[in-house]
């Protein structure tokens, strides 16, 4: 009689296992919501799905001909007058043109070293995947690319004398084959990268004069 | 007076202790094992529209985890791509791939791809990316190796126990702030474990332990 009733425990639990599985199993299944107690709730959730509207996307766009609150262009009469709305409100910083429709020759922001690390942070991630950390153009995607196309050499003369508002034109919405990464990077950010492929043209083309003379002796010169 | 019941039927009230002790072990041994989350939701693996592979993009290409998931340092929510994230390369590389597809179709119309969520914590649960990347949480510690992922599965068991672990030792999980992106970034510097302490200390890492901390 022991022995009957052990061997059916045995087998049961062997029987649970084998259908249930182990913890972390891999399984095509959908997790399974033992309490689904308001696990899901009837909320927008970010890039979530929205059976309501059209497109069926709970992120919104704002209707046509309007605009949000806060962002009209006249602020005078929304911000107190201590506010810096540079970010906001000037056209030059974010279209990197002047009021003539120039391209701006210079940088609209403060240069620090803070903006130069945001530079650097940002076209590691976004910019050197095709124009390389050094900016000579030879990224990873050149061993994958059609060996017809080759990304350009940012440290060549021709974007050298390209001017500041260009190059930040050309990050926004793109050149030839490369697309604009507004969506990626803010103006601010476009910035940086411009001062950091300034910083990049400058380093390739450096001489021993650009180093201050205390730190010349570590490189040997 | 006779026996009614034979000299076995002392060893029932045993036999139905014993049985019953076993049962209710099994039962809570089982329920302890198969209803959490560490049963019902580790390892899930859909089948994804696209069979993105992290590992090829991560290793060959060397993307940063933000150069697709763009605003994770910016923001609550990590953002999933939109195609055009895609088609900033595959507009040149593997152009015609049938892979690519529903991408380029996407692309084209506007309409979305339904990239199936693997990851989704229970609605009353708040989580904010930004905060936990820019005070040196790495993505790996909860969606494990993705860099070495060629079909991304739910690596972790995001329990609230698993959550409580690192919210009441961040020394034990923390990292550079430079080194969040970096998968396969191991402490080298003997020195750490003093220096994740001073780190915990100097950035204000305090992880709330209160329910209203993530139940807001």
């Amino acid at each position: 009689m022991n022995r009957i009733i052990t061997v059916v425990y045995i087998f049961l639990i062997i029987l649970v296992v084998s259908v249930l599985g182990f913890r972390g199993s891999k399984s095509r299944k959908e997790p399974l919501y033992l309490f689904p107690d308001m696990d899901r709730q009837a909320r927008y959730e970010p890039q979530g799905e929205n059976p309501f509207f059209e497109d069926k996307m709970d992120d919104r766009l704002p209707p046509q001909n309007t605009i949000a609150r806060g962002n009209a262009l006249d602020r005078a009469g929304v911000f107190s007058s201590g506010f810096d709305a540079t970010e906001l409100t000037d056209v030059a910083f974010n279209t990197g043109r002047d009021e003539a429709g120039e391209f701006l020759k210079e940088l609209p922001i403060e240069v620090n070293h803070e903006l130069m690390e945001l530079g650097r942070e940002r076209y590691d991630i976004f910019c050197a995947v095709c124009h390389d950390e050094t900016g000579d153009g030879n990224g990873a995607v050149k061993n994958f690319a059609p060996p017809t196309l080759s990304s350009a050499n940012l440290l060549t003369q021709l974007y050298i004398d390209q001017s500041e508002g260009e190059i930040y034109n050309t990050i926004s919405y793109g050149k030839n084959t490369m697309m604009g990464y507004a969506d990626k990077l803010s103006p601010k950010e476009r910035w940086a990268v411009v001062l950091y492929v300034r910083a990049l043209q400058r380093a390739a083309n450096a001489t021993a004069d650009d180093i201050p003379e205390a730190k010349r002796g570590e490189l040997g010169l | 007076m006779s026996n009614i019941f034979p000299e076995v039927a002392n060893k029932v009230p045993r036999w139905i202790l014993f049985g019953l002790t076993l049962k209710v072990l099994a039962i809570i041994a089982g329920l302890y094992y198969y209803f959490t989350p560490s049963y019902t939701r580790a390892g899930y693996q859909p089948v994804q529209p696209v069979s993105f592979d992290h590992s090829l993009h991560v290793k060959q290409v060397g993307l940063d985890c933000r150069y697709c998931h763009t605003f994770v340092d910016r923001s609550e929510h990590s953002t999933v791509p939109s195609s055009n994230t895609c088609m900033n390369c595959h507009s040149v590389v593997k152009a015609d791939s049938d892979k690519l597809a529903l991408v380029r179709e996407s692309y084209q119309t506007g309409e979305s791809i339904e990239w199936v969520k693997i990851h989704d914590t229970p609605d009353y649960v708040y989580f904010n990316h930004a905060v936990h990347v820019n005070r040196g949480v790495s993505c790996v510690h909860c969606h494990g190796q993705v860099d070495e992922m060629e079909e991304v599965y739910h690596a972790k068991s995001f329990t609230m126990n698993f959550c409580l672990d690192c919210h009441r030792n961040p020394e034990e999980f923390i990292r550079p702030v430079d080194k969040v992106y970096d998968l396969q970034w191991e402490p080298e510097d003997p020195e750490w474990e003093e220096q994740a302490q001073a780190f915990v200390h100097d950035w204000k890492v305090m992880p709330p332990e209160s329910c209203s901390g993530c139940h807001r």
